[in-house]
């Protein structure tokens, strides 16, 4: 259905190229998946498939792509618009009109599709994504997984052969990204219809997926049945991971093969994991006190009374699903963000950080917003540095105590270029960047709001390794995350808001096995052990010898 | 009931016909009684035909627009004296500003008769009861379906604007938040930094989703343009070019006495025939279909033809005393109504009840609501502590 042959990707300007020697052939009915670390060249071989690049990107395109039987030298991508339908990361960026139902028609309208038939294909479509109470609503009410879903619709009303989805789950919730992979794999079952997926949490679609395409990093690519690339690629989800260290024969790719054959596992594992899933730093006497917390935006409330006191070293994950308050009470805490009711106090002498000036107010919690880059606005990364430490100038500074931005830098994140542009930096280094700069104003808390979506296992490992490093400094750390396999392994508490409200709050281990459907792998592979992480499994089978 | 009844949007040509029917009925009377039938017509029709999208709650706007205008109207009158004719009533006098005398031409103060009062306020009232039809018809119709109707060699440009149309909320929205993030950083910095803070992330904002927005179309297939030669395009755009520049030199000649009257009808009337063929033409090489069109059906006809009939009405001044649309307020009286005018806006009455209701969308939301919030199973039960 796709063939690449001899692919290579080179963008004018750049030094090395995307893609390099690309051979591949993607069959008919196929779910394809394609993994790699944030730059290794995923969406470009997205795009090449419907010829986006190079027609709309620019760069140099070798070799030679066809699909569905076409040369895309041959055919721009608008020519290919029946054949490959495209489903980008941000799906409300590419809505054309407003309205779900003509949203879902556009496509046939630019292809001529006759008008009876455009209804008929319409409605199937609703029907099919589970979506036609969403038809006369504008797209920009909807929420995000329902966004997508009608994106996806879109791109299928024109019963295209090949679909191709970019992160089509890195902003969704753990349910909505649910609801849109069964709508995908129904896809694949059901229709035959082609799909080639780039996801990063690929412990969700690797159970469905008939074959792997690894992005090394270099521009080669690794192409085969999972199982066997999984062998050799540098991203693995847990339950892969499990099985390496077990050495399992052919190696799980979901829990339910892991499950059965985790019985000796079991028995071979101590009670108890012998190190937690994540070394805690907390130390005693909060820095933050929240009391009754309350949000509203006219008659919605999005948080509905919360307490929370957040201790210094400490890590604490904020979970729920979109919409459920996490960012508001964030906000609130911070003093940025609207509060209705309650109290926060902050700071050794217990101040409401609401009734501060903004730069007193960041010297006592600080907050990376969900967007890193809009507090970016400078050329390089250098100047955003010394303009982040003139910002933070304060005479309460304790000698010795502040470091500058560079030196916060240095220690979090040692691979930023200073002089990048702050816009061509990687999501993991713009919001190391963004913490930094934050960081810079020494304050006890802070806040993170989603900082894990969009990046990478290696991304996720080195935030996890900074988060470490403020904790040892004493900085309470609040994170706001959908990420249950990052909050196993990096955060010592779990706060879970549904509807504005606290409905759970404890360590780490305690909540996230309470319930096994939305344990990590780990635990649902091991329960009933109380194990959260593959690293624990590591360090447990470690000292039995191998014999 | 009639399908043609059952609750749809209207065709958005046919409000628009209707409304620019009525602003014309408005705009040549200055009978205060007619006018304010005019303004009850308007009510009815947004009142009981006016859908439930966001475009449609819009009519406010144009009645706070619509007063603005009467009191600014008769602020001047009042403020910039202007000569008392012999019989005014004069109501009060304000305080005159000497002027040099080489400005004598406009005097302020002095003055105010009932008069001066009344007839700005008969004419700003003239003129907010155009503004209403105006909105009217935006409420009532979909602006961004009646693009739709434009003829296939102008849909890039419907599409041009209906794409800036979505653009301008997502510019608000996106300095909204930045400046609410600019906060987190101790918002420092006044003026020019203060503004670049903000503008830069919002313009990367801005060009990153038009990037992505015109990717998007092109993979969805925009602008497949199937059976156009070079040929055929340029032939297009020199039929267009040729048809603008006659209906230009048509409308000088016809306006103004530059031509003799001959050749300036007779080079609009050429423009016109060079514009439709040019259109007609690019029209055909677009092979496009379109989702759901709205039907045009007796009561689209119902509801243009009685608008056109009461704006004829009004125009010709035939069949009643056409003084009594123009009262004026020499000597002062109270205005009599002439019955025909009325007939006619009692017609424009009767388009309305012909017209479908809308379809109730509020009710519609509601039930296609997703899971309430609260209804779906609670990811982690709360753990005992």
């Amino acid at each position: 259905m796709i063939s690449f042959d001899h692919v290579g990707v080179r963008y004018d300007g750049a030094r090395e190229p995307v893609l390099r020697d690309i051979d591949l052939e993607i069959d008919e009915g196929e779910l394809c998946l394609v993994v790699g670390r944030t730059g290794s060249g995923k969406s470009t071989l997205l795009a090449a498939i419907n010829g986006l690049v190079p027609y709309f990107t620019g760069g140099t395109l070798t070799g030679r792509v066809i699909t569905g039987g076409r040369d895309t030298a041959a055919f721009r991508p608008r020519e290919l618009a029946d054949v490959v339908g495209l489903v980008g990361q941000d799906p409300a960026a590419g809505f054309v009109t407003d309205t779900v139902d003509e949203e879902l028609a556009y496509t046939m309208e630019q292809l001529a599709v006759d008008p009876l038939a455009m209804r008929a294909r319409l409605e199937e479509t609703l029907d099919l994504l589970g979506i036609a109470g969403l038809r006369d609503r504008p797209l920009r009410a909807l929420s995000g997984g329902q966004q997508q879903r009608v994106a996806i619709g879109a791109a299928l009303t024109a019963h295209p052969r090949v679909l191709v989805l970019d992160e089509p789950t890195s902003a969704l919730d753990p349910v909505s990204a649910e609801d849109v992979l069964a709508a995908i794999t129904r896809l694949v079952h059901d229709l035959g219809v082609t799909v080639v997926l780039a996801e990063h949490r690929l412990e969700r679609v690797l159970p469905y997926a008939d074959r792997l395409v690894w992005l090394a990093g270099d521009g080669t690519a690794v192409s085969g049945a999972p199982a066997q690339v999984l062998r050799s690629a540098d991203v693995r989800p847990p339950v892969v991971e499990i099985g390496r260290l077990a050495g399992w024969d052919p190696l799980p790719l979901s829990v339910r093969d892991a499950r059965r054959l985790a019985a000796p596992l079991r028995a071979r594992l101590p009670a108890a994991p012998p190190v937690p899933g994540h070394v805690s730093r907390a130390g005693a006497g909060p820095v933050l006190t929240a009391r009754g917390v309350v949000v509203r935006y006219g008659p919605l409330i999005a948080v509905a009374g919360a307490d929370l006191a957040l201790l210094p070293g400490e890590i604490t994950a904020l979970m729920g699903r979109n919409g459920s308050g996490k960012s508001s009470l964030l906000w609130a805490l911070q003093g940025t963000g609207e509060r209705a009711g309650g109290t926060v106090s902050a700071g050794p002498s217990g101040q409401d950080p609401a009734r501060l000036s903004p730069a007193q107010a960041r010297r006592l919690v600080g907050l990376v917003p969900q967007i890193p880059t809009d507090l970016l606005y400078l050329d390089t990364v250098a100047a955003e540095l010394a303009q982040a430490d003139r910002d933070a100038r304060h005479e309460a500074a304790r000698p010795g105590q502040r470091r500058t931005a560079r030196e916060i830098l240095d220690a979090i994140a040692p691979d930023v270029p200073p002089d990048a542009h702050p816009r061509d930096l990687s999501a993991g280094q713009q919001l190391s960047l963004v913490l930094a700069i934050q960081l810079a104003a020494a304050p006890a808390v802070m806040l993170l709001d989603e900082p894990t979506r969009g990046l990478d296992y290696h991304a996720k490992a080195g935030l996890a390794g900074a988060l470490d490093l403020l904790a040892d400094a004493g900085h309470a750390i609040v994170i706001a995350t959908h990420d249950v396999e990052f909050a196993a392994r990096s955060c010592d508490r779990v706060v879970v808001l549904a509807d504005g409200e606290i409905v759970s709050d404890g360590p780490s281990a305690t909540v996230l096995t309470a319930s096994p459907a939305f344990a990590p792998q780990a635990a649902k592979v091991l329960a009933p052990l109380p194990y959260l992480t593959a690293a624990q499994v590591a360090a447990a089978l470690e000292p039995a010898p191998a014999s | 009931m009639i399908a043609s009844r059952l609750p749809r949007a209207l065709h958005p040509v046919a409000w628009w016909a209707w409304a620019i029917a009525l602003a014309t009925a408005a705009s040549r009377t200055s009978n205060p009684l007619l006018l304010a039938l005019i303004f009850a017509v308007l009510g009815l029709a947004v009142t009981t035909r006016r859908g439930s999208a966001p475009w449609a709650r819009g009519y406010r706007f144009y009645l706070m627009l619509a007063l603005t205008v009467i009191a600014v109207r008769v602020l001047f009158r009042v403020v910039f004296e202007s000569p008392v004719a012999p019989g005014e009533v004069i109501l009060f006098w304000l305080p005159q500003l000497p002027m040099p005398s080489w400005y004598s031409g406009i005097q302020i103060g002095g003055a105010v008769s009932l008069q001066a009062v009344l007839s700005a306020s008969l004419d700003g009232m003239r003129l907010a009861c155009m503004l209403c039809c105006v909105g009217a018809a935006n409420t009532l119709a979909n602006p961004k379906r009646a693009l739709r109707v434009l003829p296939g060699a102008l849909y890039e440009l419907g599409v041009a604007v209906t794409v800036a149309l979505s653009v301008a909320p997502q510019l608000v929205e996106s300095v909204q938040r930045v400046r609410r993030a600019r906060r987190l950083r101790g918002a420092a910095g006044r003026g020019v930094r203060a503004l670049r803070a903000i503008a830069i992330p919002v313009l990367h904002d801005a060009l990153d989703r038009s990037l992505l927005l015109a990717a998007s179309m092109d993979t969805r297939g925009y602008g497949r343009t199937s059976a156009a030669t070079p040929a055929n395009r340029r032939l297009t755009a020199a039929l267009l070019l040729a048809g603008l520049a006659g209906l230009c030199l048509g409308g000088y000649g016809l306006l103004g006495a530059g031509l003799p009257g001959g050749a300036g009808a007779a080079a609009f009337a050429a423009g016109a025939a060079a514009c439709v063929a040019g259109l007609a033409l690019g029209s055909r090489r677009v092979s496009r279909s379109r989702y759901r069109p709205d039907p045009w059906g007796w009561p689209e006809w119902v509801v243009t033809g009685c608008g056109v009939a009461g704006a004829v009405v009004f125009c010709l001044g035939t069949g009643y005393n056409p003084a009594a649309l123009n009262p004026g307020v020499y000597p002062l009286r109270w205005p009599a109504l002439p019955p025909l005018p009325v007939a006619a806006l009692a017609l424009s009455v009767l388009a309305v009840l012909a017209a479908p209701p809308p379809t109730p969308a509020a009710t519609r939301a509601l039930a296609a609501a997703p899971v309430p919030r609260g209804g779906r199973p609670q990811p982690i039960p709360s753990a005992e502590p």
